[in-house]
């Protein structure tokens, strides 16, 4: 281990490895929660490599945009593959931030200390959304063309700032080629640039602070709670899982291919089945069940509100949940959290079944 | 702190230099992320062809300056033409053959061929053009006409 020597008398690697095998993962029954975070790094990992390889042909405009992923989804060798990782890695990837959103919830891993890493995961989901509705539209089909027109019109309804949010995301009044070039710059220069300082940020903290435990297992005696060492223990089960991830991706990049579908045209009429990407459904059909007017105020309007106010809620729970501070748990906020899923499981479903 | 008065100036004019500082370096990029807005084209009349090429009960989305008009042909052989765009959020209608009304598929709404919203989420009705027919062919135009 000459190089590692010769390192390690400029940059101390000694203490890294110290760190990294000191460091302790709680063994209990919800251990398995441990692992999602790492799975939704790795997704990220995935779609970093197989954007970059996508730039190399993707040309954003709306008389190439369509004609370039056609191009790579028929002529180039294996380019098929790499369109279909980046959207079922892309969805994936949203699935398991919620998910590990929830889990990191019900464990109450958000109270003091952690209460920035809680703000800081909560971002980042909103930023990998944002990620997904950005790189929705670079295909330039008539799904996407259409759910970018009602994504930003919603955009567009928030009091005050609203107009200038709308021409801000559309590049101008209309979702046209401008909106492309500014989806695109955004997915692949601003996105990817925050996200990694967020998340670097993130996982720094996870690293300062070690696992948490819910206040179950903190509450038992010493000799009571098991570990097992992260490196090489549960470093080499993270690895695995990723392995697998891998493998159930190809799977499905090869059995269910995500269509290209029509080319947008501004002058067609929305065709029935226009839909966001899944994680936007619940709000989607949610706002398709206000009616036109509630009291005063528009219903777009109202239903952007009522999602800002608990979205505002949900991101503050570390401030708001008092008994969590204190080691507790309040059945007020377990509530809250399971209505969450239950709301966004339903509305889901109910947007998909009609 | 031997002088507070001191103290408390010097914070001032440090906050007060930032805060200008900053402002100098946001004001240009939020006026720069806005492009040029392009003056509508005036345009009041457009041409969409013969009247052949709208057999009765059936529809057609054209281009009126920037925005989409839909043009139709009811069973009667009158045409319509209105805004193209759902007051709602922003969706291209389409004219169902079926039940002679305007239909937008994105959330379900309905208008009928005055464009007044029947139901679903639209809030609005639709904006009305004037149709006119001069040699066979069909003129659709945003000025008053009455
Ligand atoms: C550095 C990171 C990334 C780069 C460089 C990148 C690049 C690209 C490019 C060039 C396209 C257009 C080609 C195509 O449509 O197939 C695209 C599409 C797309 N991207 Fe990304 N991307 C990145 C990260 C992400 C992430 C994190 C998400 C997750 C939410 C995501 C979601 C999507 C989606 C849903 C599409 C549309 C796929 C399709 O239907 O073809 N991307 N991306
Ligand atoms: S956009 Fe037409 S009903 Fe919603």
């Amino acid at each position: 281990m000459k190089l590692y020597d010769w390192i390690n008398e400029r940059i101390d690697l000694d203490s890294a490895v110290k760190f990294a095998t000191k460091k302790q993962v709680p063994v209990f029954y919800g251990t398995v929660w441990y692992y999602l975070g790492g799975v939704s790094l790795f997704l990220f990992i995935v779609q970093v490599f197989t954007g970059i390889l996508l730039i190399l042909y993707y040309q954003p405009g709306a008389t190439t945009a369509f004609e370039s992923v056609k191009f790579i989804v028929s002529k180039v060798s294996f380019g098929w593959l790499i369109r279909e990782i980046h959207s079922w890695s892309a969805n994936l990837f949203i699935l398991f931030i919620f998910l590990h959103m929830f889990t990191v919830y019900f464990a109450k891993a958000y109270r003091k200390p952690r209460e920035i890493t809680w703000y800081s995961g909560f971002i980042l989901l909103l930023l990998a959304m944002f990620f997904g509705f950005s790189g929705y539209l670079l295909p330039w089909n008539e799904l996407a063309f259409f759910a970018t027109k009602v994504g930003s019109d919603i955009a567009g309804a928030v009091p005050i700032v609203g107009d200038f949010l709308l021409k801000l995301l559309r590049s101008g009044d209309e979702v046209s080629g401008a909106t492309l070039t500014r989806f695109y710059g955004i997915h692949v220069a601003v996105l990817p640039l925050v996200f990694t300082l967020l998340l670097g940020l993130h996982l720094m903290f996870v690293q300062l602070q070690g696992m948490s435990v819910p206040p179950e297992q903190e509450n038992l005696p010493h000799d009571k709670r098991k570990y097992m060492p992260f490196f090489p223990n549960f470093a080499t089960r993270d690895l695995l899982l990723w392995l697998i991830v891998l493998n159930v991706i190809a799977l499905l990049a090869v059995f269910f291919p995500w269509e290209l579908g029509q080319k947008a045209d501004a002058l067609a009429s929305a065709p029935a089945g226009i839909k966001p990407e899944w994680y936007f459904m619940f709000m989607f059909q949610t706002l398709k069940l206000i009616p036109a007017h509630v009291w005063f105020i528009e219903g777009e309007l109202f239903g952007i509100m009522m999602f800002a106010i608990a979205g505002l809620i949900w991101f503050l729970v570390p401030f708001l949940d008092k008994k969590a501070n204190q080691g507790k748990r309040s059945l007020f906020w377990k509530f809250v959290g399971i209505f969450a899923i239950v709301f966004i499981a339903g509305m889901t479903i109910w947007g998909y079944s009609v | 702190m031997k002088n507070p008065d001191r103290k408390k100036f010097l914070d001032i004019m440090l906050g007060a230099g930032a805060t200008a500082w900053l402002a100098s370096i946001l004001y240009p990029i939020s006026k720069y992320l806005i492009p040029p807005s392009v003056p509508d084209s005036n345009v009041t009349n457009v041409d969409v062809g013969s009247i052949t090429e709208f057999p009765p009960n059936s529809s057609k989305i054209i281009r009126f300056g920037r925005k989409p008009v839909i043009v139709i042909r009811t069973k009667e052989g009158d045409f319509k033409a209105l805004s193209a765009t759902c007051t709602h959020l922003d969706c291209n209608v389409q004219y169902k053959t079926d039940t002679e009304q305007i239909w937008c598929a994105c959330h379900n709404g309905f208008y009928n061929l005055e464009g007044t919203n029947l139901s679903g989420p639209p809030p609005k009705p639709l904006a009305q053009y004037n149709v006119r027919i001069a040699n066979e062919k069909v003129i659709i135009s945003s000025e008053d006409m009455s």
